[in-house]
Order: structure tokens, then sequence, then C-alpha cells
């Protein structure tokens, strides 16, 4: 097994932690913690498996995801951010819906394959010298989400939108009276994650595993969420974190195929367990947790004051 | 008037569910009727609504105590799967041997599993300043991944024609049944001793104060004098060994025998019934009896109207959503005008 297998193996199984990580991570930049990442991405996963199998395409199952991501996006807005509900809660909430709504659409299509034809995956990319054959080999959606990455690293970094975004999740109030819309500008970045959170789930039903069953998600959208935190609200570190918990996923696949003597569900709870031991490993260092978390994060604005 | 706000959401629910059984093809207003209420039917049906409200209202009863603090444990699944490892090893090893101690060995086992579990996140919280909610959250894939590893291995049983399942409890290790002719056991006992004692001990002792305002207000609590870390440890461990104690009940009880998931999502339905219940103990009794009915529901979903019994998920997290949202109606008048920044209020002046 040589060491590009591995790495684009990584790169396969990292790409939905990106996407829902860096949706993730804009929402909360404004100020926003939506813990229902979960619920978005298992309702995302199913929508997008039904509209890849009805309509054979499966640009319209991504765009459909990010829709419905977007609506339950959305929703969180009504509640945590017009009503001024708790966030914690109601993303709780969020979880629960989008998970149940998920299952129940998705009851018909349990245990049916998608057959989509595969095309040149790369395109026109996979002619350039060089890199060509690194783009035949993998989905667009992959390196769509390197396109991703840039745009919301130079948003947030480098342009006025992402500097008055900061503002709003630093300091509301200042936003506030500065003139700057908060509740929409906290609206629209809470809708952007939902709808990366529906590419996400999209990711994993159609190109990932192109089938759907309950229970596929299993924690991913936390596990998103999570490297949130472990990349300390900075994009750059979240593709780090994205890619090093895809190859761990991965990780312990080939262990398993190479015939390590653990039982598998050990194997399979390393994910998990490493996901706790990296937020320990951010989280314990109090001063870099202070400096890097957004100060308003999870704190309700309401503009009477 | 707060009390109106889970009954509002319970009957915008009920519009929502008739929107539903519309939308697949099914009469709504029977299908709504024969959802609700045929659960209800028999003695013995009866009996199942109190079965699966006690895991419910214990586990609820348990985590409200952090809830109520600002301690989020969301991991109360796998500390239920905890309760189930731990009392289900004492009820394979010594339930044979039909000792009178077996039980209540399966349940102290069973609370130490969960306080064990909720451990881990209460401390990663206080001496590392981990997230609890994410790391009890992943410690709940753990637990079932070591159930499933138990059940697919060592705990199979051999003359179970290969089927991931334990061998079947000795009588030892079983709950009494207390009405006849259905299967509620004494569980439900230990679910209002629970309800009863957690209400005297938040509303009439000083350490369901301190937790009460350690939430309210962290400063406040900080001021008082009221340590912030005790207040996790208290909230973590408290939803753990309720969480542990409901998981010996799921295998004392109904399963009497263990099997790889062996909670249909108690631990989280649990976190809405909290909720649901206003956090108060009584409130949780009723908001339990609620959410035990739409467990049922959803089999008759599933059964007589063929729909999903996913459809209870829906409906739980609805009701959170519009509890949330009734809430806020009810706690503020509600204006609808446009937010102008303070500043350009004074320019206009």
């Amino acid at each position: 097994m040589s060491l590009l297998t591995i790495l684009l193996a990584a790169l396969v199984a990292g790409t939905p932690l990106l996407y829902a990580a860096l949706g993730e991570l804009v929402t909360e930049r404004a100020g926003v913690l939506n813990m229902g990442v979960e619920g978005m991405m298992v309702t995302g996963a199913v929508v997008a498996f039904a509209v890849a199998l009805a309509t054979g395409n499966i640009w319209l199952g991504v765009l459909a995801a990010m829709i419905v991501g977007a609506l339950l996006a959305f929703l969180f807005g009504v509640l945590a951010i017009t009503l001024m509900a708790n966030q914690v809660v109601v993303g709780l909430a969020l979880t629960t819906f989008g998970i149940a709504l998920g299952t129940y659409l998705g009851k018909p299509f349990v245990g049916t394959a998608l057959v989509l034809p595969r095309g040149s995956a790369g395109g026109g990319l996979a002619q350039l010298p060089v890199v060509g054959p690194l783009f035949a080999a993998i989905h667009p959606l992959v390196w769509l989400s390197w396109v991703l990455f840039a745009g919301v690293w130079y948003f947030l970094a480098r342009s006025r939108p992402g500097l008055v975004l900061r503002a709003v999740g630093e300091s509301p109030s200042s936003a506030h009276a500065i003139g700057y819309p908060v509740a929409r500008i906290r609206y629209l970045a809470t809708i952007f994650g939902g709808a990366m959170a529906g590419v996400a789930g999209a990711y994993i039903s159609t190109v990932y595993t192109s089938l759907w069953t309950e229970g596929l998600i299993a924690g991913r959208g936390w596990i998103a969420v999570a490297l949130v935190v472990f990349a300390t609200w900075r994009p750059e570190r979240c593709l780090l974190g994205a890619y090093l918990f895809g190859g761990a996923t991965m990780g312990q696949l080939f262990a398993q195929s190479a015939g390590v003597g653990l039982p598998s569900e050990l194997m399979s709870a390393l994910p998990y367990l490493a996901t706790i031991l990296v937020l320990v490993l951010i989280s314990r260092d109090a001063a870099l947790m202070r400096l890097s978390v957004p100060a308003s994060l999870g704190k309700p604005f309401n503009a009477e004051g | 008037m707060l009390w109106l706000s889970p009954l509002l959401a319970i009957a915008l629910t009920s519009v929502v569910a008739l929107v539903i059984f519309a939308a697949a093809g099914r009469d709504p207003f029977s299908s709504l009727v024969r959802f609700l209420f045929s659960p209800l039917g028999d003695l013995y049906s009866f009996g199942e609504l109190l079965i699966k409200a006690a895991p419910l209202i214990l586990i609820a009863v348990g985590l409200s105590v952090g809830f109520r603090a600002g301690v989020w444990n969301i991991g109360a699944e796998g500390q239920l799967v905890l309760g189930v490892i731990f009392g289900g090893w004492v009820a394979l090893n010594y339930g044979p041997s039909g000792a009178p101690w077996v039980l209540p060995a399966m349940l102290l086992a069973g609370a130490i599993g969960g306080a064990f579990w909720a451990a881990g996140p209460a401390f990663l919280k206080t001496r590392f300043n981990a997230n609890e909610i994410l790391t009890s959250l992943m410690l709940n894939y753990v637990a079932a991944l070591w159930l499933s590893y138990l059940v697919f291995g060592p705990w199979r049983d051999p003359m179970g024609f290969n089927f991931p399942q334990s061998e079947p409890l000795a009588p030892a290790a079983l709950f009494p049944i207390i009405i006849e002719g259905t299967r509620a056991n004494i569980g439900i006992i230990v679910a209002l001793l629970t309800v009863a004692l957690s209400w005297v001990v938040l509303s009439r002792r000083l350490v369901g104060f301190e937790l009460k305002v350690t939430g309210l207000s962290a400063p406040a609590a900080r001021y008082a004098g009221f340590s912030a870390r005790r207040a996790v440890w208290i909230g973590m461990l408290t939803g753990g060994v309720a969480a542990g104690i409901a998981g010996v009940g799921e295998i004392a009880g109904p399963l009497a025998q263990i099997f790889p998931t062996a909670s249909p999502g108690y631990g989280y339905a649990a976190i809405i019934v909290a909720f649901l219940g206003r956090l108060h103990p009584v409130g949780i009794v009723f908001s339990g009896l609620l959410m035990s009915l739409l467990y049922l529901s959803g089999d008759v979903a599933q059964m007589s109207l063929g729909l999903p019994s996913a459809i209870t998920g829906l409906f739980q997290g609805m009701l959170l959503f519009f509890m949330l949202a009734a809430d806020v109606l009810i706690r503020y008048r509600v204006r609808w005008r446009r937010a102008v920044p303070a500043l350009a209020l004074e320019a206009a002046r």
C-alpha cells in the first residue's frame, strides 16, 4: 500500500468533515453556536440521495441538500437569533429533528444503491500535466472543497464583509452601534453553515458510500463541531484537522485489513477517542482558548439592549 | 404563565402532525386520534406506557440537576449503556446463583458504570476546560461500540443461533412485576422515588440552590462562594448515576437479555423530556409520560398507519422547537418594528 493511497483515502474521508467544519466555522465566527450540524447532515444526506437517485444527476442532489441544510439552519436562526432561545438547546432540538426527518424521509431508500455513470471525474482538469492523475482519481467535490477553503480563508482574513462578520462575532453591540445589521449577518452566516452541512451529508451518501442507511453519518457532524474548536476558529487549521481525522478513519480500515489483532469495535472507536484527545489538548491552554473563541459565541444579541 | 408553553407546544405539534398525516395520504384527524389514543387501549398497553416512561423520567430528572447549573451532559445514552454493561456483568456472572443480593448489586454496579462514564467529561471539563457537550457525546459512540463488542463477542449466547444477544438473564436478575398482566415493574417505583428525592434536594436543600444560582449567573455563584467545579461534578454524576440505573432497568425489565442496542435513544429523548418538563421534577413526570406515549405511537404509526416509526423523533424535536418559541412569546411582549442603532436614534434627535 503506497503512501499516495493513504493520502488519497484521507482526502476522501476528510472532505465531508472539511465542508461541515468550514460551514460551522463561519457560523461560529459570527457568534452563533449551531450544534445541529449532525441533524442537518443527516437530512442533507437523505435528500441528496433521493434527488440523485430520481434525476440521475449528483449535482442536483448536492444542490437539494444545500437548500434543505439552509432551510434547517434558517429554522435554527428563527429560534436562536430572532427569538433568542438558548443556542445549545435549539441545536440539540435541531439534531434530534434533523436525524428523525432524515430517517423518516429515507425509509424507502434503505438498501437501494445509487449507480451513476462515473464519467471522467476530473473533466478537463485530468488532462493537466503532473497533477492530472490526482484530479482523475478524486471526485470534483473534493477539489471544490479546496475552492471553498480558499474562499472562506480569503473572506474571513482579507475581505471587508469578513471583517464585519468577525466584528459581529466579537462584539455585536459595537457592530450594531456602527450600524451593521447584526441579526441579518448572523442569519446569513448560519444559513451558510447549514448549506455546507448539507453538502457534507450529500458527499457522504452520494460519493463516499453511494447508499443510504440509518446511522450513516455516525457522529461526523459532532466531530465537525469539535474540529472548529480544534482549529481555534481558523480555516487553515480546519483543513489540517479534517484530513487528520480523515486519515484516522481510514487508518482504522487499513489496520483492520492488515490484520492488526485488536477488536474492530476498538478501532472504530478511535476517531471518537481522538476527538476527545484533541479537544483536551487544545482546551487545556486557557489563554489560547480565550483569545481564539469569538467573544460573543453562543450569546443572543438583543438590539434593544 | 410559563407552564402554558409546553401545552402550546403540544397543540402546535399536533397541528403539524395533521399536516404530516395528510401529506402522507392518510386521513389526518382519524390518524391523529389513532396515533395518540390507540396505545392506551388496555391495561397491558398502560403498563407499556409506564415502563417506557420510567427510564425517561429517571434520566431526565438526573440530567435536569446538571442542566439547572448550566452543565450540559449530552452523554446519558452512553452512560445508560455503561449501566447495561456493568449491571449486565453482575447479572450474567452472579444471576444464576439466585442470591437475593443480585438485583441490588446490579443497580449499584449500573450506577457506578454510569457515574464512571460521566466522570470522564467532568474531569476533562474541570481539569482541562474541555467542552463537556462534545466529550460526553463522543463517549456515547464509544460506549455503544463497547457493548456491541461484548454482545458480539464474549457475552454472545452459545445457544442463541448465532444472534448477537446474551443468554436470557436469570430470574434473580429481573425486576419484579408490580401490575399483574402487564410488564410494569418496580423500575417505575425507582423512577418516582428519584423524582421525590430530587424535588427535596433541589427545592429544599442548599445544594439545590447553589446549582440554580450557578446556572442563572456564574459570577453571582462565584461571589457567593459556590464552586463551579463542584457544580460540574454534581451535575455530571447525577445524570450518570440516573442513566446507569435506567440501563439496568432495561435489561432487568423489558429486555430480560442484553442486546447490542440496549436503548431506543432514551438518553437523547430524556434531554427533551427534561426541557419539556421545565427541569422541574413534577413537570418531568408529565413530559416523560408524553414522550413515552410518542414512542408507543411510533410503533402504531409503523404497524397500523404504515408510516416510519422515526416519526416519533420528528415530533420530539418539534415539541422542543415549539416550546422554545412559545417561551419567548410568553416571556416577552412582541413589538414589530425595525431595530435602530442607538447612535442613529441620537443623531435623529
